[in-house]
């Protein structure tokens, strides 16, 4: 078996102290659930550390030293944010607490919007199913709200979006298209640019959750054919509490705020009020400051390894990992059995052994993963599954590793008497 | 963390030959428990017999989708509380749950608890605590259900 990666991994990983921690009897820590949270390197952990220790204070409200240089950070990790994913204005890009906010955000004003994009009874809105339940349980609310009709594309049997049906679930009603570029389950890259394409057709809008493709892939928002895109920062080396909405700047202009409150608004009455134009109307109240300074860190990082370098290594990982799991008995990956058009997160099922206890054994080696539906039930039962067990990389994730959860899976067949 | 603290010899067997599976009647309450997290379900009915103010576990049926822990747990579960006095099985059901909460610092009645004991070494898995209660909080949930339903008159029956 062969693993080739244009990255230095060894030298990445010395930038992640957390990968330095050891089990009690000194064998390595093997973090294999980077689609849940990404680790953070050094770089991170010290601007956080530098802004607080040195630049405290609130953003654009106060008029000092300190504020003044807050300000200048927060905004700064506006534009290096801008840059990273290609947006025209940096005035598309809105902080929010994460992706899960992001996709909450736009569902919400969009039903609050007037025509051409309100939601109204007799339209649709169309997701898939193979959504995280943050891209799934918005739009339940939001259609349930205004009398809208929630639909979705399916999956097949590969874990692919079926799209033979994509011109009569994608039609004249659809006011909007919400999906996720790499599913978190199944590890699909979705055509995003295809399904946007026959939205466009038809006067709808596309949403992309690209939680899980903005941390893995070079991704330019001008190239993607969305309208709007989520992400969070924890996912691509950043910290927590911080996501992004990007938007179409005439859009977001023209849809009402999300939360009111400080710093959206323009002048404010006891009668009313009128409201900052974007990304500060849809930014009510302090933001997460210090979260954005790293996710701007984190930008720098990843941006300075280069996103092309990041994605090729997660494929070649991804690739590595498919091949040897194919060797092991009694193990099935749930989602594309080959790593084109696909992401770093393998889900699989170990016939016969629940994900808990496959996951219990491998965390008593020192191997991390995840097990659970993924917060995307509907898919798992697509599958005729209650949960999987999942594997997912990043840029410091090592072949090695790799090797670790396969021997983890075969000691998960002895243990449970399974191995034949 | 030792593997062999947590899945217990007692556990496994109770896993892969479970005890008073299959759904059965007749029954006074059936509920359906989750734990969210997971996506672990069972399904389990309670039949209360007994009379003159002391109700008696009759039967405990279920069926489960989950891992080892909550399988042999319920197993254990309906094997402790099947035959014995309402006031006995709660008592048992008081004890696990202290022992669950007790962060490994318990030593657990075996007078009480019988094999359930053997669940001593959860409480040292925060994460796997779930696993273990959910057969109990499922059984605890439809034994109030049968005794609310035997308080109602007959006519109610369709509300129970």
């Amino acid at each position: 078996m062969t693993f080739s990666s244009p990255l230095d991994v060894e030298r990445i990983r010395k930038d992640f102290p957390v990968l330095e921690r050891v089990l009690p009897d000194g064998s390595p820590l093997v973090y294999l659930d980077s689609a849940n949270t990404s680790q953070k390197p050094r770089q991170v952990i010290e601007a956080i550390a530098d802004y607080y220790g040195q630049h405290n204070a609130n953003v654009a409200r106060a008029m000092h030293m300190l504020g003044q240089e807050s300000t200048e950070l927060f905004e700064g990790a506006r534009d290096k944010i801008a840059a990273f994913i290609g947006a025209p204005s940096r005035e598309e890009v809105v902080f929010t607490k994460n992706s899960s906010e992001a996709l909450n955000l736009v569902a919400n004003v969009l039903a609050w919007a007037d025509q051409p994009h309100g939601l109204r009874p007799g339209d649709e809105v169309v997701i898939t199913e193979m959504e995280h339940h943050s891209n799934i349980v918005p739009w339940q609310m939001v259609t349930q709200r205004t009398g809208a009709t929630l639909r979705w594309l399916t999956v097949d049997d590969e874990g692919r979006l079926d799209l033979s049906q994509l011109d009569s679930i994608i039609n004249e009603r659809t006011k909007v298209v919400s999906l996720v570029h790499v599913s978190n389950a199944l590890g699909t890259l979705n055509p995003v640019e295809l399904v946007a394409e026959r939205a466009h057709q038809v006067g709808a809008l596309v949403v992309v959750d690209a939680s899980q493709s903005v941390p893995q892939l070079p991704v330019d928002v001008s190239r993607l054919g969305a309208d709007f895109v989520a992400f969070t920062g924890h996912k691509m080396c950043g910290p927590t509490g911080i996501g992004v909405l990007w938007g179409r700047y005439d859009l977001l202009a023209s849809l009402p705020p999300f939360l009111g409150g400080g710093e959206m608004i323009e002048v404010v009455e006891m009668t009313g009020s009128t409201y900052a134009a974007p990304p500060h109307r849809f930014e009510a109240g302090t933001p997460p400051i210090a979260q954005a300074v790293g996710l701007g860190a984190a930008v720098d990082y990843l941006s300075a390894v280069g996103m092309d370098v990041v994605a090729a290594h997660e494929h070649a990982i991804t690739a590595y990992a498919l091949e040897r799991l194919a060797e092991v008995d009694g193990v099935r990956v749930v989602g594309p059995s080959t790593a084109q058009q696909r992401g770093g997160a393998i889900s699989l099922v170990v016939e016969g052994v629940h994900p808990h206890d496959v996951s219990q054994v491998l965390d008593s080696r020192g191997v991390a993963v995840r097990a659970g539906h993924h917060c995307a039930r509907p898919v798992c039962q697509r599958f005729g599954v209650a949960a999987t067990t999942r594997a997912s990389f990043y840029l410091y994730t090592a072949p090695q590793e790799v090797d670790a959860l396969i021997d983890g899976l075969h000691e998960v067949r002895r243990f449970f008497g399974v191995a034949s | 963390m030792n593997l062999d603290s947590l899945y217990e010899e007692i556990i496994l067997d109770h896993y892969r030959h479970p005890h008073h599976k299959g759904l059965r009647d007749p029954f006074d309450a059936e509920v359906h428990h989750v734990n969210p997290t997971c996506g672990d379900e069972v399904t389990l009915r309670v039949r209360v017999g007994g009379s003159n103010g002391q109700g008696v576990i009759e039967d405990v049926s279920y069926d489960t989708l989950g891992c080892a822990i909550s399988q042999a747990s319920v197993s254990v579960m309906a094997d402790l509380v099947m035959g014995k006095p309402l006031d006995e099985a709660t008592k048992a059901y008081d004890e696990f749950l202290s022992l669950m909460q007790s962060k490994g610092q318990l030593e657990p009645d075996e007078g009480v608890l019988e094999d359930a004991v053997a669940f001593a070494g959860v409480s040292k898995f925060p994460a796997r605590i779930k696993c273990a209660l959910l057969g109990w909080m499922a059984w605890k949930d439809a034994t109030a259900r049968a005794l609310a339903a035997r308080e109602t008159p007959r006519t109610n029956e369709e509300t129970a």
